[in-house]
């Protein structure tokens, strides 16, 4: 019952359903039409050859690249944080939590080795999230004719650092699983405050200064932040003041780990009956 | 082989709220026997199997494998197989798929997933999701899960749900062949049927608290048992009892001597001339003195040191079902009683028999109408079979009838709490409520309480 036993386990879990690749799929596409849309707008506006209605500002073919490489975090953390939360409530949904805990009796054990597993398992749809927005963005810039920006050692750090942050968000999910034990209600909860909340927070802070200090500590801003560059900023929705990338990367980390000890206290360790 | 472990509770409680869901539980089950842990619905079994695993944590107490805590095990699966009333399968996995999972928590060997799949039949459909499984491929599952480790112990809670007929044997032929490999095997069930042909040991548990630990054939006293005799010739019959000096009662159905041997009573008859007409031990059948355990009616010395105050305290439901039989056998024979002529059998209950036969006979007009008229019972001849069970339980120093239950034609068992129970200091020491006690008195007033429930102690006993 060494860690690395019990995260093998906790992977073989995650594999030996097809919750993984369903997400996988639906992730690509998002993702990817996403940034191939984009891709096309942003390419066709800055190279001229789409003249804008009321007033969008022509943007500058300069920096457009990374702003599009970064969809795959921007958007696509929402599939890592919710593989992370079905991590843990599939335990309690279906009780496989009894035989996990036989094989597995010490719980912290348990919780590291989904930890683990949760950070191969983000880093994995990372890889995906940046290939599908990267490769269609890429794809459109060079038929525009515009620079693709590949042979920047920026744009690859971008890329890590993508891939940073949905590991980081993975475990987000867990903690969030981890604390709300209901699988439904932990996907509505994740839904909701990923796909309405948060954006009109953010979206409010950037008309309104004082609560641009609160939302840049928002998880998606802090994300965005890790990141380096954000479709929402681009779209001035995103506090143009935000983070420092590394102080983003620390604020996630901070979430996974406040939902994760909580989650401990209030309900991991609870008896399984 | 692996090597069954001394399994060991010390004084287990686990209350959650106000609610007590078992208390004070002591009981050790040990190695190369199958042992029954027995206990209607609700009574607790789920919840200690699970504080035996570490799923649940005791509010007080300590389970122990082999002198170990679950969690503390150094590898759990090759110590304890267990499989749990609850289908713990995620349905989109298959079943190898599940297995897998926790083989590798486990870091047992691939092949075992396979081994243990083939022993329980479910090879050919390894690879099917489990979510298509019926209820006894599951069962079948779980028990492939608790024999992934190819543990020492192994503790599995109503194993045979859902399975066919021909399941139930085939798990019932495993059960006994892990037991006589030297392993510990713990098997959970409400119904005492299901474990009767297995188990070679029973923990009984009601309400949370241990209401017998030993053997199946300590579950049955020899005492309570009496050789019911016959002959056309009763008187003749009577007659060479007596010259032998034995014992006996009259019943309607023959004569009754408790605690006999079938053998001498036939040479007496033999050796008297006496043509019998039949010859018969009989006694309360187990699911009898199971039902009397779990509702409180009777209490074991094995666990009647932590638990007699609690098993008088409350009155309770017994589940409904099984004793309907008795219910439509009491009445008529308590109304029917031939009144047999009353001689020969200088008895100490001879004072209390009137009042019992008497109330039971109104009581069994109240429940079931009949065409007999009570008053054919002549309160002071009068000798019936509930005389005889009276006396059974006076011999029977062991089982002391704390509380009683009268049935209803519904079949629904009412438990009635003696009057006299919680002031009553000899009700401790174990000896049965009855006539030879000095509250003569208070024991009338309650006797016919006893009557239904005693009367099902006929039952033929095979």
């Amino acid at each position: 019952m060494s860690l690395v036993a019990a995260t093998r386990s906790e992977t073989t879990k995650v594999f030996s359903t097809v919750g993984w690749w369903i997400l996988a799929i639906v992730l690509v596409l998002y993702v990817g039409s996403t940034a191939a849309g984009l891709a096309f707008v942003f390419a066709a506006s800055a190279s001229g050859d789409l003249t804008g209605g009321a007033g969008t500002p022509t943007l500058s073919a300069d920096g457009l690249a990374p702003v599009l490489y970064s969809i795959g975090g921007s958007i696509g953390y929402v599939f890592p944080l919710l593989i992370g939360t079905l991590m843990v409530t599939t335990e309690f949904r279906h009780q496989t939590l009894t035989p996990t805990l036989l094989a597995t009796p010490k719980r912290g054990m348990v919780l590291w080795a989904k930890l683990t597993a949760g950070v191969i398992i983000g880093a994995m749809y990372g890889l995906i999230s940046v290939v599908s927005a990267a490769l269609p963005a890429a794809g459109v810039l060079a038929g525009f004719g515009l620079d693709t920006e590949l042979g920047s050692g920026d744009t690859w750090a971008l890329f890590a650092r993508t891939l940073l942050a949905l590991m980081l968000w993975t475990l987000v999910g867990i903690g969030v699983g981890t604390l709300v034990r209901n699988q439904v209600v932990a996907i509505v909860v994740v839904l909701a405050f990923t796909q309405f909340v948060e954006p009109i927070l953010r979206l409010a802070g950037g008309f309104v200064d004082w609560l641009a200090e609160v939302t840049r500590f928002l998880p998606g801003a802090a994300s965005d932040a890790l990141i380096g560059a954000s479709i929402y900023n681009v779209m001035g929705a995103g506090a143009s003041d935000g983070l420092e990338w590394w102080h983003g990367g620390i604020v996630l980390l901070a979430y996974a780990l406040i939902l994760l000890l909580v989650g401990h206290i209030a309900s991991w360790t609870r008896d399984v009956t | 082989m692996p090597q069954g472990e001394v399994l060991e509770f010390t004084g287990v409680t686990k209350e959650f709220g106000a609610v007590a869901a078992v208390q004070d539980f002591s009981a050790r089950v040990e190695p190369g026997v199958v042992t029954g842990f027995l206990g209607p619905n609700g009574a607790g079994k789920t919840t200690t199997l699970r504080i035996l695993l570490g799923l649940v944590r005791a509010t007080s107490g300590r389970a122990t494998i082999g002198g170990t805590a679950y969690a503390d095990l150094s590898s759990p699966l090759r110590s304890v197989g267990a499989a749990l009333e609850a289908a713990s399968f995620h349905p989109g996995r298959s079943a190898a798929n599940h297995l897998k999972v926790y083989a590798q928590a486990a870091r047992l060997p691939r092949t075992r997933v396979d081994e243990v799949l083939t022993t329980v039949g479910l090879a050919d459909v390894a690879g099917r999701r489990v979510g298509g499984y019926s209820l006894g491929m599951r069962q079948r599952l779980g028990l492939a899960f608790a024999l992934l480790g190819d543990p020492g112990v192994l503790v599995l809670d109503e194993p045979t749900n859902g399975l066919d007929p021909e399941g139930i044997i085939w798990m019932r032929g495993l059960l006994r062949e892990l037991a006589r490999q030297g392993r510990t095997v713990l098997v959970s069930s409400h119904l005492l049927t299901e474990v009767q042909q297995t188990a070679d040991r029973l923990l009984i548990i009601s309400n949370g608290s241990l209401v017998f630990q030993g053997s199946v054939e300590d579950l049955a006293e020899p005492a309570e048992q009496a050789v019911i005799v016959d002959s056309p010739d009763r008187q003749a019959l009577a007659e060479a009892l007596t010259g032998a000096g034995i014992a006996f009662e009259n019943l309607r159905t023959g004569v009754s001597v408790r605690g006999g041997d079938p053998a001498d009573i036939g040479a007496i008859a033999l050796a008297a001339g006496v043509a019998l007409s039949g010859l018969q031990k009989k006694g309360p059948s187990l699911e009898e003195v199971f039902l009397g355990l779990v509702n409180g009616s009777r209490v074991h010395p094995s666990a009647a040191a932590s638990h007699t105050s609690a098993a008088a305290a409350a009155p309770l439901l017994a589940e409904p079902g099984a004793p309907d039989e008795v219910a439509e056998e009491a009445a008529p024979e308590v109304v029917a009683e031939e009144v047999v002529a009353e001689e020969a059998t200088p008895d100490e209950s001879v004072p209390d028999e009137p009042v019992a036969a008497e109330v039971a006979a109104t009581e069994a007009v109240a429940t079931e109408p009949s065409d007999e008229e009570p008053a054919d019972v002549a309160p002071t001849t009068a000798d019936s079979d509930e005389d005889e069970d009276e006396d059974e339980d006076q011999a029977l120093p062991t089982f002391a009838p704390v509380s009683s239950f009268a049935v209803a034609a519904t079949g629904v068992i009412e438990v009635v709490p003696r009057a006299s129970d919680d002031d009553d200091p000899d009700r401790s020491d174990g000896r049965p409520h009855t006539a030879t006690h000095d509250d003569t008195a208070a024991h009338e007033d309650t006797a016919a309480h006893d009557e239904p429930r005693e009367n099902d102690d006929n039952e033929e006993r095979s």
